[in-house]
């Protein structure tokens, strides 16, 4: 596409035009209507005088017939600025007046009419124009009085040359503003263009240029930016996740690895066989596991749970799940106490809910164990209740807590506390349910228990639910 | 029981291996290996169960199960899928699958979900009042439970978990069948929950008998029999 062309196709150019087509039409229109206008008011006043000279001169003519008539006429032309005068006999011999030449017939027809004539004592080749009335006296005569429309005919040229001269000028004006405005506008567009371009052949940090006029580029720009920045952090997370995915995993399947090599050298008996396939298994599934809630924290965390969304019962959630854990809880010796409040109707999925609270409850009865008195039961609770618009479900253990500046990296993928190693687990849980409650717009909110962690899953009430 | 499973999966070595892991089984198994191929064998309706995967070449597998659905052909249906979305389960349950398992699964799995609902469809219409294993009785509608001679009192959810074992007698029950019905939950809970409870249920039902009636069956799940069998 050449310059030109691009230019004639942009918006602005064609707004331009259309603007410009609209104010010639407003302008042809109004100039018009006052030449139009000013055309009748003259073409009155002319027919007025001659109206009251024809009136005169027909008095005249009653009072002392034709040679009066003559007279007057004659006494009239030679006065200046005087009005077109005729007077014929019925066959059309001149007998008075200044009018020399007429079309033919015009005499014969009485009434009004706009004609060609010439004066009698002009040669001019050009024919003027009039405006004449032709009235026939008693006696045949015929008497024709009109005015010259020169006048009229010179304000119908200074309108039509201001016509012409306004049109002319705004047209010129109207182009030159529109391919200002155009090429600034484009200029900016062909900027973002390139910047645009860069910015898909992979150089994810180019921004849009702001102007700082504030106006609707800017906006664009402003939001384009925006747009980018979050797809930006998307990258850097999704880098992220697969880094962390490729060094997990690593250490898994290294030590997949390993066993299945060993088998292979030391496995004498069929048991030892079995056995050495048995350990892979279930180490495959680990890897599986491990892939599995990646993934999903990854989806949760692009706000693409794509999980049914419905209304229902956090209390049930928490109770049904509470329940679930408490047969575990017993198990180990840890008294798992449960206070849930009656009816907490939260909009999201109970299903991930119930998955985050399941994490939860794991980490309190793996982790929460205190450290000095093993065997002392440590009691784990699972509270819930409404706090203000918000539902909040808090499990809380007595263990050793979280230190505090600890408590924004635990939430991170694979991140485990040192004392965690030992025990089994991907570091994913407190992930997850964080991802999950940021997707129901809510949070997952880690304090002190003093001893021990208190872990706050806050949800927003169900909206319209009574506070 | 010897069951007729049809498999509609386009990976030739994953259908290779089900269809190997069906035989060994002791059921019979055929393969198709796209969407109007196994549409042309299901529509039949002489199989017992189909084993559908979701991406199949020609007939996606959600429209291989809508169409026969809508010939009338009420096979039950498994659902594999690799997709692995969480509202996956949903739109295959939707379309009229009966059951839905994740990629990578793990066979004893699959195969108890496939026993399942086999029996589901050659079963009697209309659930019994009561389940009766060896001399275990569970009444559905006064929820009381009995064994010999003695009544064992059950919180309400052993009650189901006991039903639900019951009501699959002979059948191979696994973690995540009894999470999904019992507890109505579809996660991984990754620790031994499951387990606690069954072993909880076990010491109401099997303490003191000879006889023990919940099985486990090693890298599967549970089991409810008559031990004489």
């Amino acid at each position: 596409m050449t310059a030109l062309g691009k230019l004639l196709r942009t918006t602005a150019f064609k707004l331009s035009v259309a603007y410009l087509v609209v104010f010639v039409l407003f302008a042809g229109f109004i100039l018009g209507y006052v030449a139009w206008n000013a055309r009748r008011v003259l073409d009155d006043q002319i027919m007025g005088t001659v109206e009251a000279e024809i009136t005169g001169l027909a008095e005249q003519y009653r009072i002392g017939g034709i040679r009066r008539l003559v007279g007057v006429i004659d006494r009239r032309t030679r006065e200046p600025s005087a009005s077109l005068y005729l007077v014929t006999t019925f066959s059309g011999e001149r007998l008075a007046g200044n009018v020399g030449a007429l079309p033919a017939g015009v005499l014969d027809d009485p009434g009004i009419r706009e004609t060609d004539y010439r004066r009698n004592d002009e040669t001019d080749p050009v024919p003027r124009r009039a405006l004449v009335r032709v009235f026939v006296l008693q006696g045949g005569f015929r008497l024709l009085v009109g005015r010259d429309v020169e006048e009229r005919e010179r304000l119908g040229q200074v309108i039509r040359r201001a016509l012409g001269l306004s049109l002319g000028l705004v047209t010129v004006l109207a182009c030159l503003g529109g391919w200002f405005v155009t090429r600034r506008v484009l200029k900016r567009v062909d900027a973002m263009t390139d910047t645009t371009r860069t910015i898909m052949a992979g150089d994810l940090d180019g921004r849009l240029a702001i102007a700082g006029t504030g106006d609707e580029l800017d906006r664009l720009a402003q939001n384009l930016n925006a747009m980018l920045d979050r797809i930006g952090e998307l990258m850097a997370g999704m880098k992220e996740v697969s880094d962390n995915i490729a060094h997990d995993l690593k250490t898994p399947l290294t030590r997949l690895r390993n066993r299945a090599e060993e088998a292979l050298r030391t496995a004498k008996t069929p048991e030892d066989y079995a056995r050495a396939l048995e350990s892979t298994i279930e180490e495959s599934d680990n890897l599986i596991r491990i892939f599995n809630a990646l993934l999903m924290i990854a989806r949760l965390e692009a706000g693409n749970a794509a999980q049914p969304m419905e209304d229902f019962d956090a209390a049930e959630v928490a109770r049904g799940v509470a329940e679930l854990y408490e047969a575990l809880a017993e198990e180990a010796g840890t008294p798992l106490a449960v206070e849930v409040a009656d009816d907490l109707p939260v909009h999201g999925s109970r299903e991930l809910i119930g998955q985050a609270l399941a994490n939860l409850l794991d980490n309190a009865l793996k982790y929460g164990a205190a450290e000095d008195g093993m065997n002392e039961p440590t009691p784990v609770a699972v509270v819930a209740g409404r706090n203000a618009n918000r539902v909040e479900i808090a499990v809380t253990d007595r263990g050793p807590g979280i230190p505090e500046g600890e408590r924004g990296r635990v939430l991170e993928r694979f991140a485990r506390l040192e004392g965690a190693r030992s025990k089994p687990g991907f570091g994913l849980g407190l992930s997850l349910a964080a991802a999950v409650a940021r997707l129901h717009g809510g949070e997952l909110r880690l304090e002190d228990n003093a001893p021990g962690l208190r872990a706050v899953l806050s949800l927003p009430l169900k909206a319209g639910a009574a506070a | 029981m010897r069951m007729k499973i049809l498999v509609i999966e386009d990976d030739q070595e994953a259908a290779a291996y089900l269809v190997k892991a069906f035989r060994e089984a002791g059921h019979v198994a055929d393969h198709a290996p796209d969407g109007l191929e196994g549409y042309a064998l299901a529509r039949e309706g002489q199989y017992d169960v189909l084993v559908v995967d979701r991406m199949l070449p020609k007939l996606d597998g959600l429209s291989v199960i809508r169409s026969l659905r809508e010939q009338g052909v009420d096979t039950p249906v498994l659902i594999l899928s690799a997709l692995g979305q969480v509202d996956d389960r949903v739109k295959g349950l939707r379309a009229g699958g009966d059951d839905y398992l994740p990629k990578p699964y793990a066979f004893s799995e699959l195969l108890a979900r496939v026993e399942v609902l086999a029996r589901r469809r050659s079963a009697p219409a209309g659930e019994p009042t009561t389940y009766r294993v060896g001399d275990l009785e569970l009444d559905r509608l006064s929820h009381r439970v009995v064994r010999g001679d003695s009544e064992i009192v059950l919180q309400p959810r052993e009650f189901r978990l006991l039903e639900y074992l019951m009501k699959h007698a002979g059948q191979v029950v696994t973690r995540t069948m009894l999470l999904e019905n019992v507890w109505d939950y579809h996660f991984d809970p990754q620790t031994n929950v499951i387990d606690v409870h069954v072993s909880r249920l076990r010491s109401k039902i099997d303490k003191g008998h000879e006889r023990p009636l919940i099985h486990t069956v090693r890298g599967a799940g549970y089991m409810v029999r008559d031990g004489a069998r």
